[in-house]
C-alpha cells in the first residue's frame, strides 16, 4: 500500500508540473506582444512598459516560467490587469460561489443516483428499470447549459419560484444564497446523476452475481437487506471512481452554467477575463482548475485503493 | 446464424442517419437562407411559413438548425478524426514498446484529463482568439488522449494472445504484427469509443459556441442559437427549445449507436443503455 501511495504521489507531482508547463506554454502562443494584446493599440508606452515588466516579457522564456512557477508554488498568481488586485484574492472570493455550487451538485446527483441505480438493479428488466434507464439516456444526452435554460424557463419565468440569475452573497444568510444556487446545481446534477445511476445499476448487478451475495441469500437474508448491506457497499468503489472522473466534467460544466445564471464564480471570472484580455487571470484560474482536477482524481484513486481490499498493482 | 442487431444500435443509427441527412440536405436546400435577416419577421412563433419560427433577427430557425447540424458534424468529425490520427498510433506504439511507452501514454493521459476540453478551448481562445479551429484542436487533444488509452489497453490484450506470439515466432516484425494482427482486432473497440467521443464533441462545441468561443456568427451553431434565445426567453421561449432538442437527439443517437455497436461486436458485454 505504501508503494502504491508513493507511486501515486510521484505521478501527481509529475502531472502538476506538466500541467503548469502546458498552461504557461499555451499562453506563449499569443501572436505578437502579449502586453499590447491586453492593453490595446491605444495604450501609453509607459503603461505598456510597466506591464511588460510585470509579466517579465523582457526575460527569456525559461526564466519567466521558473519565476511564474515559483510564484504559483507560493500561492501568488500575479495581479489582475482589469481588477488591479491579486488574482489569488479574486479566486478566493469567487470560490465562495463555485465550491458550494460544485458540492451542492455533487450531493444532489449522488442522492438521486444511488437510489435510482439500486431501484433499477432491484427491478431489472421491469418498469422501474426501464424508467431509470430512460432517465439516464435522456440525462446524458442533454447538455447542462440547456437544462439550465429550461429550468430558468420553468422555475423562474413561469412559476417564479427561483431567481433567473445572480447571487446575493453569503452575507444575507445561507437561505437566500442556497436558493440562488439550487437551479444551477440542479442543471449540473442531472447529467451527473444520469451517468452515476447507470454506473450504480451496473455495479450493483455485478455484485449481486458474486458468491458472498448468493451465500447471504441462501442463508435467508431478505432481498432489501442484501441490496443495502451487501450489494450497495461493494458497488460504491466503482461509483466513487466514476464520481472522481466526473469532477473534470463538473468543472467544465460549472464554467458554462455559471455564465447561464450570471453567477460570480470562477467560471464567470474566467469568461470575463477572456473578454477583457486579462491573460494573467486566465492563466491563474485555468492552472488552478487543472490542479484541482488532478488532485481530486488522485484523492479518489487513493480513497478507492484504501477501500478496496484486493492487492494493488500496475498503473492506477 | 445472423445475429440480430441490438435495438439501441438500430435506433441510434436511425437518429444519426437523420442528423447526417439533415446536414447533407442543408448543402443543397434549406427553407430559407440560414443567414438571411428579416427584422420585420423577428421572433415569430412556429407557423406555416416558418415551421420552427424565427429568431431575434427574423432568421428561419429550421434553416439555422439544418446548417447548425452541418457545423456540429464538421467540428465533431474533425475533432474525432484528428483524435484517431494521433491517438491510435500512439496507443499502438505504447502497447508495442512496453513499459516506457505505457508510462508515457499514461502520463500524457493524466495531463490531458487535467484540462477538460472546455478549459483547453478557453485557454487557446485567450491566446489565439475565438473560433472553430481552437475548439477542434481542444477537442482533438482530449480525444487523442482517450483514444490512445483505449487503443493501448485493447492492443495489450491482443499482444498477449497466442496468434500474435506465433506470428512473431514466424518472423513478423513488431510493426507488421501491429498492422496485420493487432489493429484489425481492436478496430471495433476504437470505432465504438470514437462514436461516443463524437457525441461528447457535439456537446462541447455547443457549450463553447454558447459562450461565444466556438463557431462564430453569422454561421449558425446550435449552442449560439441557445445563447441568443436565452436573451429572448420571455418573448419567445420555444427558440430555447428547438436547438436543445437537436443537440439532445444527436447526442442520444450517437451514444446509442456506440452502445449498440459495443453490444453487437461483443455480445458478452451487456450494455446498461436504455434499449
Amino acid at each position: 500500500m505504501l508503494a502504491f501511495l508513493l507511486r501515486r504521489l510521484a505521478s501527481l507531482i509529475v502531472t502538476v508540473w506538466l500541467a503548469s508547463i502546458a498552461v504557461f506554454a499555451v499562453l506563449q502562443l499569443v501572436p505578437g506582444d502579449p502586453a499590447l494584446l491586453m492593453l490595446g493599440v491605444n495604450a501609453q508606452p509607459d503603461t505598456l512598459a510597466a506591464l511588460r515588466g510585470q509579466m517579465g516579457l523582457d526575460q527569456p522564456v525559461l526564466t519567466r516560467y521558473l519565476h511564474w512557477a515559483g510564484d504559483l508554488a507560493r500561492g501568488d498568481l500575479g495581479v489582475s490587469l482589469t481588477y488591479a488586485r491579486p488574482v489569488a484574492e479574486l479566486v478566493a472570493e469567487r470560490l465562495a460561489v463555485t465550491l458550494p455550487l460544485a458540492l451542492l451538485s455533487l450531493i444532489l446527483s449522488t442522492v438521486a443516483a444511488l437510489p435510482l441505480g439500486l431501484l433499477a438493479a432491484a427491478r431489472r428488466g421491469r418498469g422501474g428499470d426501464w424508467a431509470v434507464l430512460g432517465f439516464a439516456q435522456l440525462g446524458v444526452s442533454m447538455p447542462s447549459f440547456w437544462i439550465a435554460i429550461l429550468l430558468i424557463l420553468l422555475f423562474s419565468l413561469t412559476l417564479h419560484w427561483f431567481p433567473a440569475g445572480g447571487f446575493p452573497g453569503w452575507g444575507g444568510g445561507v437561505g437566500p444564497a442556497l436558493h440562488a444556487l439550487l437551479l444551477p446545481a440542479l442543471a449540473l446534477a442531472v447529467p451527473e446523476a444520469a451517468i452515476l445511476a447507470r454506473v450504480t445499476r451496473t455495479a450493483v448487478l455485478d455484485t449481486l452475481g458474486e458468491d458472498h451475495v448468493r451465500t447471504a441469500r441462501a442463508k435467508g437474508v431478505g432481498r432489501m437487506a442484501v441490496l443495502l448491506r451487501h450489494a450497495l457497499p461493494n458497488a460504491l468503489i466503482p461509483v466513487a471512481t466514476v464520481l472522481g472522473l466526473q469532477i473534470s466534467f463538473l468543472v467544465a460544466g460549472a464554467v458554462v452554467v455559471e455564465n447561464v445564471f450570471t453567477l460570480p464564480g470562477l467560471g464567470r471570472l474566467l469568461y470575463q477575463a477572456i473578454g477583457q484580455r486579462d491573460l494573467i487571470v486566465v492563466q491563474g484560474v485555468v492552472v488552478l482548475l487543472a490542479l484541482f482536477v488532478v488532485v481530486v482524481n488522485a484523492l479518489v484513486d487513493i480513497a478507492c485503493a484504501l477501500a478496496d481490499p484486493r492487492p494493488k498493482g500496475g498503473e492506477s | 446464424m445472423r445475429r440480430k442487431l441490438p435495438l439501441s444500435l438500430r435506433f441510434g443509427a436511425a437518429l444519426t442517419l437523420l442528423l447526417v441527412a439533415m446536414a447533407l440536405l442543408s448543402l443543397l436546400w434549406t427553407p430559407y437562407p440560414a443567414e438571411q435577416v428579416r427584422v420585420v419577421a423577428r421572433l415569430r412563433p412556429p407557423d406555416a411559413d416558418h415551421w420552427l419560427g424565427t429568431d431575434h433577427f427574423g432568421r428561419d430557425v429550421l434553416s439555422m438548425i439544418m446548417v447548425g447540424a452541418r457545423n456540429s458534424l464538421a467540428v465533431g468529425a474533425a475533432a474525432v478524426g484528428l483524435g484517431l490520427l494521433a491517438g491510435v498510433p500512439l496507443g499502438l506504439l505504447a502497447a508495442a514498446l512496453g513499459r516506457w511507452g505505457d508510462e508515457a501514454v499514461a502520463r500524457l493521459g493524466d495531463l490531458v484529463f487535467a484540462f477538460p476540453a472546455v478549459l483547453t478551448a478557453i485557454l487557446l481562445t485567450a491566446a489565439l482568439g475565438a473560433g472553430a479551429i481552437n475548439v477542434v484542436v481542444a477537442l482533438a487533444l482530449f480525444n487523442a488522449a482517450v483514444l490512445a488509452r483505449v487503443t493501448r489497453g485493447a492492443a495489450l490484450a491482443v499482444w498477449r494472445r497466442p496468434f500474435v506470439g506465433a506470428a512473431l515466432a514466424l518472423g513478423r516484425g513488431p510493426l507488421s504484427a501491429t498492422l496485420v494482427h493487432v489493429l484489425p482486432n481492436i478496430a471495433g473497440i476504437v470505432v465504438v469509443q470514437a462514436t461516443i467521443l463524437f457525441a461528447v464533441a457535439i456537446v462541447n462545441e455547443a457549450a463553447l459556441s454558447y459562450l461565444g468561443l466556438g463557431i462564430q456568427p453569422p454561421s449558425p451553431s446550435w449552442g449560439k442559437m441557445l445563447g441568443d434565445a436565452q436573451t429572448h426567453l420571455f418573448n419567445s421561449p420555444l427558440q430555447a427549445v428547438f436547438p436543445g432538442v437537436a443537440i439532445a437527439l444527436s447526442v442520444m443517437g450517437l451514444t446509442m449507436l456506440g452502445d449498440g455497436l459495443r453490444d453487437w461486436l461483443d455480445p458478452r458485454h451487456r450494455s446498461s443503455g436504455v434499449l
